[in-house]
């Protein structure tokens, strides 16, 4: 027994003092979408190129993500050598310094980056994230649907217009409902799209003196606007839906026309998962008085953390994984209708992708008109489309979703739910010390 | 026997007990007075009262306060009476008690995000769900439950889960009942209801007071469900003060409120586990 013991503890002793030749393990965040799903699977073409970097997937929903990765960043964790965050985040981290510098060779082609979204991460000229996958929104409708009713839906139609072609194909006894939105609260689900509503009708998230604008005229038209839309052309159960519950909705044939981002156009024009395939049709964002800020930009990309363990690696993997030899890649492996999009001007230079992809000249031409520093009609003080790059927006983006969920479902009307964003907003404000 | 050789031998043990029990709560009361926000790097200057006054006048405060009671009485009401019920149903032997009490102690054993991701897809949304399916074959409108009636839809959740934990108090409780009283009961004519009021309910009592105090203390820190599901609810609807900590410390990163917030929910379960105590104690007495 003691003979035992003591051999196990010699055992156990030498294991710990061995150095095995260590691979540097590579933790990375990550968000729980298609692309990234899809990087995960292609992983091995990284790790065989470099066999002493071996990749750890930390995979997490939206939300929760993003809290992790705040909590670490600022607390110094450096639990994650690289993190995947968006074009929100990007532009404060950097300012805050929680952010390296991504350090890209000649063979990266750094100008082939599409120019907003390359501004859009960038401080002074330095790239700090490297964009994996772009979006912008548009509008994605059922072309039979509509050519029956015998209307047409053009590009920047008005929202009026847009109205009434959903009340024309509004067919609940078929399952068909006219116009499916994000309804879910949430800054980035139902008020990326409220805000774009907003922005088209002349308003704006904050004015030059940093004051909330929830209560002007061009939010108070675009959320009764909205509200009337979705109560009389829109399915039941809307308050739940975000970007998947509606692309489930689509992809069922039960939605004749949906505004959402532009990467859904992938989904629902892919005969597999959609049964309305080849009766989709695509137009640009509807206007209500400027075409300025009426659809969004976003951009995932994978960024290094200033207390990242392994930087060196970590800028290895991002030069990898944001490459045109990555798209092709994907391209060889999934499909050139499944390649991350909205990041690069080749891709959509690429006659392959314009074969595969009918939504291709839809989105480039959206995302080619998201401006994320003219995001409004009047001149704002803050960078971004359908969010406001400051940190307090994140809290307020949070309550004022959770105001129009409940104007929607008509638990309070249009203008209370706008006065207590406003005043959510205002008490945000005031606490970061914006104004007395 | 001499009275310091066991104290310092128990040092160590009460010292570390201490630490994970006292240390976290002296470091929220530290941070409840200082402004600490994780966005906001450097040092952490004296804030007064300032975080508490902050809040307090969130708008939320006051529906938080108001959904919190009802989430909990409700719950406490229902468990209790349901608990009672079943536990009194099965207290007689019949072929297959096993089973049924397993299958009666289950739904405690679920994670409450788990459980509530169940109920949220498969019986309540209004497309797909089962009561959606019932609603439709009985000829009615399904009921979007979580957007019509977000905070009865939590209580059912956690009524559903903690219903099992009364259940079984109680099963335990009328197992100790001295069944010879029981019997010269029934013998001198007393019929079922009677035997209710005068024999099981007064020896439940005590049962029932521990299966308040256990269910005070963790249905106020109720998040999972609300979390998964509703988020705080359309507007407030859901929003509890366990929900608005969260909110403060997770969303707004705002570490310094979020404590605030917690020195209040500490001091609101003292409340009212003081008075729990009182009704209860003066029941006992009796």
């Amino acid at each position: 027994m003691k003979r035992i013991a003591v051999s196990a503890l010699c055992v156990g002793l030498s294991c710990a003092a061995n150095p095995v030749l260590a691979a540097t393990d590579l933790v990375i965040a990550t968000v729980n979408n298609g692309h990234m799903i899809e990087m995960q699977k292609l992983g091995k073409f990284f790790e065989q190129k470099n066999p002493d970097i071996k990749l750890k997937w930390v995979t997490l929903e939206e939300a929760v993500l993003r809290q992790r990765m705040t909590t670490d960043i600022a607390t110094k964790g450096g639990q994650f050598d690289l993190m995947t965050i968006g074009i929100y985040e990007t532009p404060i981290w950097a300012k805050k310094g929680w952010l390296l510098p991504i350090k890209t060779d000649a063979a990266y082609d750094i100008d082939d980056l599409l120019p907003t979204i390359r501004d859009g991460l960038s401080q002074n000229g330095q790239l700090y994230a490297a964009p994996f996958y772009g979006e912008s929104s548009m509008i994605m409708y059922r072309s039979d649907l509509v050519k029956k009713a015998g209307m047409a839906i053009n590009d920047r139609p008005t929202w009026d217009h847009l109205r009434n072609v959903a009340a024309k194909i509004h067919d609940p006894a078929n399952g068909v409902y006219g116009i499916c939105l994000r309804g879910k609260p949430g800054w980035g689900d139902n008020m990326a799209l409220i805000t774009t509503i907003a922005n088209s009708y002349g308003g704006q998230l904050f004015d030059m003196k940093w004051q909330p604008q929830f209560t002007s005229k061009p939010w108070k038209d675009a959320v009764t606007m909205y509200v009337d839309l979705m109560k009389k052309y829109g399915p039941p159960g809307s308050s739940s839906n975000s970007f998947n519950e509606v692309l489930a909705m689509f992809n069922e044939g039960k939605c004749g026309i949906w505004i959402d981002a532009t990467i859904a156009a992938s989904f629902i024009t892919d005969p597999k998962q959609s049964k309305v395939a080849d009766k989709v049709a695509f137009a640009q964002s509807p206007v209500g008085v400027t075409e300025r800020g009426a659809n969004w930009l976003w951009a995932w990309s994978l960024a290094i953390p200033k207390s990242s363990k392994h930087p060196d690696a970590a800028q290895k993997f991002i030069n990898w994984a944001t490459s045109k030899e990555y798209i092709k890649l994907v391209a060889k492996e999934a499909g050139w209708a499944n390649v991350p999009t909205g990041t690069r001007k080749s891709t959509y230079a690429s006659p392959e992708f314009a074969r595969a992809a009918k939504f291709a000249t839809a989105e480039a031409a959206a995302l080619a008109t998201a401006n994320l520093k003219q995001s409004t009609l009047p001149p704002s003080p803050y960078v971004g489309v359908q969010y406001a790059a400051i940190p307090e927006f994140q809290t307020i983006g949070i309550a004022a979703g959770q105001q129009m969920t409940a104007a929607l479902l008509g638990k309070v009307t249009v203008d209370q739910a706008l006065a207590t964003a406003q005043q959510a907003a205002e008490r945000e404000m005031r606490k970061a010390g914006y104004y007395k | 026997m001499n009275r310091a050789m066991p104290r310092a031998l128990l040092t160590p043990a009460v010292a570390a007990i201490a630490a994970i029990s006292v240390v976290p709560l002296l470091i929220t009361l530290y941070y409840a007075f200082v402004k600490f926000s994780l966005l906001e790097p450097g040092d952490h200057p004296f804030h007064g009262g300032e975080n508490f006054y902050f809040f307090f006048t969130d708008n939320a405060f006051l529906p938080a306060l108001q959904n919190t009671f009802i989430l909990m009485f409700s719950v406490m009401v229902v468990t209790v009476v349901g608990g009672a019920a079943l536990a009194l149903l099965i207290n007689e032997a019949f072929p297959g008690r096993m089973l049924v009490r397993v299958l009666l102690i289950s739904p405690f054993l679920i994670m409450p995000a788990v459980n509530a991701l169940m109920w949220k897809n498969m019986l309540l949304n209004p497309i797909y769900g089962l009561f959606a399916q019932v609603s439709r074959f009985l000829g009615l409108t399904p009921v979007d439950w979580l957007s019509a009636h977000p905070l009865l839809s939590i209580i059912m959740m956690v009524a559903w889960q903690w219903l099992p934990f009364a259940c079984l108090i109680f099963m335990t409780a009328l197992q100790s009942m001295d069944r010879e009283q029981l019997e010269a009961a029934g013998m001198d004519g007393a019929n079922y209801l009677q035997k209710l009021r005068y024999l099981y309910i007064p020896h439940l009592w005590r049962a029932v007071s521990v299966v308040l105090m256990i269910e005070m203390i963790f249905l106020l820190s109720v998040f999972a469900e609300i979390f998964t599901t509703t988020g705080g609810g359309p507007g407030f609807e859901t929003t509890t003060i366990t929900f608005m900590i969260y909110q403060q410390a997770l969303q707004a990163y705002d570490i310094g409120a979020a404590s605030a917030g917690a020195l209040f929910a500490v001091l609101l379960a003292n409340i009212a586990a003081f008075f729990l105590m009182r009704v209860i104690g003066k029941n006992l007495a009796k």
